[in-house]
């Protein structure tokens, strides 16, 4: 599929309310979400969302199943565009661009902000492959040794050098789930990302491997705005500072994780966190 | 199938547990003013030896927020209730051993010769039970503006305190051979005032339990 390679036009409008927009401590937003509603055909999955995400955070999506958070996930990096019939309104803004006006390059975008899903999915090629697939498809090495210096700096970011340094080329496949979930994020890092999306990540995984992932995705907000979707409450309690919680497509409460699991404002959310919902 | 009701369950349990610990310290207390004021040392006694088993009841509520916090992993409202009642368990069994404390008092008082009857000493056992029962009540129905009232109450024992001091001290003055003994119910009129500060503590609770406002040392 050939994607038009037309640069990001700046939305002046958007990027000034962009600007305008910051968190309780002052943060500008690098995520800005206004008004969004999602569609897939004539059925109304996201309803009216607005919300901000500051630079350098993890971010959790909370709720439960068909709640819209994995949808909302997506259409942060339009990955929701491959659905044939889905149709969005309102503005999804990063770094102040409407990652939805006219002229976006959605490769790009998705350039900017990486994924990592559920299930890990390397391709069946070499540990050093995976990690190079996106450097080598988006031309963005010049040579062999840069190109090894960003390999192992994305495999050192994931956690995951001192593991497969020795055996770089054996298959990604002989990797155990957790080793290839961290490869996933590696492959993800080292086309070097601002934001990384993550859906369900762990979800998959023994508790070690869990706890390897959770460990690496405090370490990567140093330099990533990090948004994570989790059926796991306490593992959105244990890795982000800001919490989200969705509920039949609607935004019910976005607040500091602290305040989330201590005293939420909303009374559904607080049905939701002590399992007393329905 | 109901995923919340074990840990409902737990929390019931949990409560209950409270409630009793609460009701053993009010006992303590007013059992011991009550065996100071009738000079009833087998009373006084029967207060010392339970003790035991208030502190065992206390020890099986730490447990039980052990298991809760472990097992459950509660949030929001059932987590400002289980921390509350893990900070709230010692507070009680302090109430009960400043009960105890009273009744070894009483046991030396009532092997002496009477002493006049301290008024306000009764009014200060009387008005830390009441309070210390109401702040239960509060607990209960997870009442924070009643809690935020009984902790305004508090200095009307400090200053019931302070004229049984004033008076006891003059009266050691002038009739220095009873000053022994009215140096034990100055020790008592302290329990009684101490028991004030901690029925303070437990609103204190009640109302980061309710609201998650945290209202202590804030004066």
């Amino acid at each position: 599929m050939s994607t038009p390679t037309i640069s990001l036009t700046p939305n002046v409008r958007a990027s000034e309310r962009a600007q305008e927009t910051s968190d309780s401590t002052g943060a500008v937003s690098k995520i800005t979400v206004r008004d969004l509603n999602f569609f897939y055909g004539r059925v109304q999955a996201l309803h009216g969302i607005s919300l901000d995400i500051p630079e350098r955070i993890v971010m959790a999506f909370i709720g439960p199943s068909g709640c819209g958070k994995s949808t909302f996930l997506r259409t942060l990096n339009r990955m929701n565009d491959v659905i044939p019939g889905t149709r969005v309104e309102g503005e999804v803004l990063i770094d102040g661009q409407d990652v939805y006006a006219p002229g976006t390059d959605v490769v790009e975008l998705r350039r900017n902000v990486g994924m990592v899903f559920q299930k890990s999915n390397p391709f069946p090629k070499s540990i050093f492959d995976n990690v190079a697939y996106g450097l080598r498809i988006n031309r963005l090495t010049p040579s062999r040794s840069e190109l090894e210096e960003r390999v192992e700096q994305a495999l050192r970011d994931a956690a995951l050098w001192e593991e497969v340094k020795d055996r770089l080329k054996q298959s990604a496949l002989s990797l155990s789930g957790g080793q290839q979930q961290r490869l996933c994020i590696a492959r993800a890092l080292a086309i070097r990302p601002s934001i990384v999306l993550m859906d369900e990540p762990a979800s998959a995984l023994d508790p070690i491997a869990t706890s390897k992932i959770e460990e690496l995705i405090v370490d990567l907000k140093q330099h990533y705005t990090i948004v994570i979707v989790t059926h796991n409450m306490q593992q959105a309690a244990r890795v982000s500072d800001n919490t989200a919680f969705f509920l039949l497509g609607k935004l019910i409460e976005v607040n500091s994780t602290e305040k989330m699991f201590t005293a939420p404002n909303e009374k559904t959310t607080e049905d939701y966190i002590t399992g007393r919902f329905g | 199938m109901d995923l919340h009701r074990h840990l409902d369950d737990d929390l019931n349990r949990l409560r209950d547990l409270v409630l009793l610990l609460g009701g053993e310290a009010e006992n303590a207390i007013e059992r011991a003013m009550y065996s100071l004021m009738e000079r009833d040392s087998t009373l006084a006694r029967e207060v010392l030896d339970h003790d035991d088993t208030i502190d065992r009841m206390e020890v099986e509520i730490d447990r039980q927020c052990i298991d809760i916090i472990a097992l459950r992993q509660p949030a929001a409202r059932d987590l400002r209730f289980v921390f509350s009642v893990a900070k709230m368990a010692p507070v009680l069994e302090r109430i009960a051993d400043h009960g105890c404390n009273i009744a070894r008092a009483a046991i030396n008082l009532n092997d002496e010769p009477e002493l006049e009857r301290n008024r306000e000493l009764q009014q200060m056992a009387t008005h830390a039970a009441s309070m210390l029962h109401a702040a239960l009540d509060a607990f209960t129905l997870v009442d924070a503006s009643a809690a935020r009232e009984i902790i305004k109450r508090d200095w009307e024992i400090n200053e019931l305190y302070n004229r049984v001091f004033r008076d006891l001290i003059g009266k050691m003055v002038t009739e220095p051979q009873t000053a022994t003994r009215d140096a034990r119910l100055l020790f008592v009129a302290k329990h009684l005032e101490r028991v004030g500060d901690y029925v303070k503590d437990i609103c204190e609770l009640t109302v980061y339990m309710a609201e998650a406002a945290i209202i202590k040392h804030s004066n």
